[in-house]
């Protein structure tokens, strides 16, 4: 990467290359907790980006404004009125899937990944490269909830996004739908990673 | 007796049944990262069960007198500016998030302050780990769970009082602690081990991780079953 991307570069770096879930370790309550089915991934990706995005935005408007000590303070309370309204909106569009998501919504203001790309990008860059780092670290979190997500629903329920997949004599691998599934799912999709990225960098080396 | 059976069961479900770390998935970054040697998880521990605490006593202080429809201190506050009946009615609880992240960060940080003026044994032993707290999961999960028990409930009469508040955050901080030591101690033997290269670091870690949380599953039912048995139905 170099000293300055233009938008698109940060958008694609987001994605694979600096993918927060895989390659930074960040976030991962959410990953973890809310994976046991698509739709509930999707929605929390939706959330986490929504938020991502506002905040990466009005931080980079007052980057100029913020003192040094008060810096992550400011950062956390931004995030946590916009947590709120993100909240609010679902419980009255999407009652139900607020209730199944109930507190990891208001976990996202802890959520390790805006704090991290507001103290990098958002506070030391104009908005658009903010609010470009913003869709792009959404995309790849997106990427990385639904890639655990489908594998769990899967094998778990035999459904995706709540249609059958499976044939119905699937015998339902309850396990990966509760907790430990989540921990294996990535725990195996993260050595996988590990592994295609050491392959592909070998090949590189051989040619290069 | 009934009050001492419904602390006793919360503390064993917020420690065991429903580990915070291995059922509910928060607090699993230093559940990572700071799971490497067990004299540190030690110290994280017990770090966060102290600052969990006190973050649950204030934010059942701050639900109960200022958030909360009804709420004493708003009422009494707002009496000055508005007919009675009016100023009963405010519900603030839509702050509640901006609220506890404050009061969280801004009692770290005296906590802090306090500890390493006046107990530096105690600071040395845990007191590096007290910053990163402040962002952790495990203490605003448990001031929400508080929430959800004062003003989620329908009878007003079972929402929680101060005394299981404060079972769920000392509790729920052992349960923290008792995941991340276990974690330590299985680490410790890991590095003895063998390990293909893709799955070093992180990647193992999930995986005990998902075998540990199987193992944790086996409480599943137990306070039930402890209800049953005491209250003989």
């Amino acid at each position: 990467m170099n000293d300055n991307p233009t938008p698109l570069e940060r958008f694609i770096q987001g994605v694979l290359p600096e993918n927060p879930v895989y390659r930074q370790l960040l976030g991962l309550c959410p990953t973890l907790a809310v994976t046991n089915n698509v739709k509930s991934a999707l929605t929390m990706a939706t959330a986490v980006g929504a938020v991502l995005l506002s905040a990466n935005i009005i931080i980079s408007l007052i980057r100029n404004l913020l003192r040094p000590h008060l810096r992550i303070v400011v950062f956390t309370l931004t995030i946590a009125a916009f947590v709120t309204i993100v909240d609010r909106v679902l419980a009255a569009y999407m009652y139900s899937m607020s209730k199944t998501l109930g507190p990891y919504i208001p976990l996202i203001i802890v959520n390790c990944i805006i704090i991290c790309r507001c103290e990098v990008v958002a506070a030391r860059q104009p908005v658009t490269a903010a609010a470009a780092d913003a869709v792009g670290q959404a995309a790849g979190f997106g990427l990385a909830l639904i890639s655990i997500a489908v594998i769990r629903e899967l094998l778990g329920a035999g459904t995706l996004a709540g249609l059958q997949v499976m044939p119905a004599a699937w015998p339902r691998w309850v396990i990966m739908v509760l907790p430990p599934g989540a921990f294996l799912t990535f725990g195996l999709l993260l050595a996988l990673v590990n592994w295609i990225t050491a392959l592909r960098r070998n090949k590189q080396g051989q040619e290069g | 007796m009934d009050y001492l059976l419904d602390i006793f069961l919360i503390s064993i479900s917020a420690a065991l049944i429903n580990n915070f770390v291995l059922y509910y998935f928060v607090g699993i970054c230093p559940f990572i990262s700071v799971s490497r040697q067990v004299d540190m998880a030690v110290g994280m521990g017990s770090a966060v069960t102290f600052v969990m605490t006190i973050a649950v006593l204030i934010s059942w202080s701050i639900t109960t007198l200022v958030l909360m429809p009804g709420a004493p201190l708003t009422t009494w506050v707002a009496g000055f500016f508005m007919a009675p009946d009016g100023a009963g009615g405010i519900d603030l609880t839509i702050l509640s998030y901006i609220v506890y992240i404050f009061a969280i960060a801004s009692s770290v940080q005296l906590v802090e302050m306090y500890v390493r003026k006046f107990y530096p044994p105690l600071y040395k032993s845990f007191g590096v780990f007290l910053p990163l707290i402040t962002t952790n999961c495990a203490i605003l999960f448990a001031c929400l769970t508080v929430m959800s028990h004062i003003i989620g409930v329908e009878n007003p009469a079972d929402a929680w009082d101060l005394g299981r508040a404060l079972a769920l955050g000392i509790f729920g901080g052992c349960g923290f602690t008792i995941a991340i030591v276990i974690m330590a101690g299985i680490r410790e033997e890991l590095e003895l081990c063998d390990i293909p290269e893709p799955f070093k670091g992180a990647a193992i870690t999930l995986i005990v991780g998902g075998i540990l949380a199987m193992a944790f599953m086996g409480f599943t039912g137990v306070d039930s079953g402890i209800r049953n048995a005491l209250m003989g139905n």
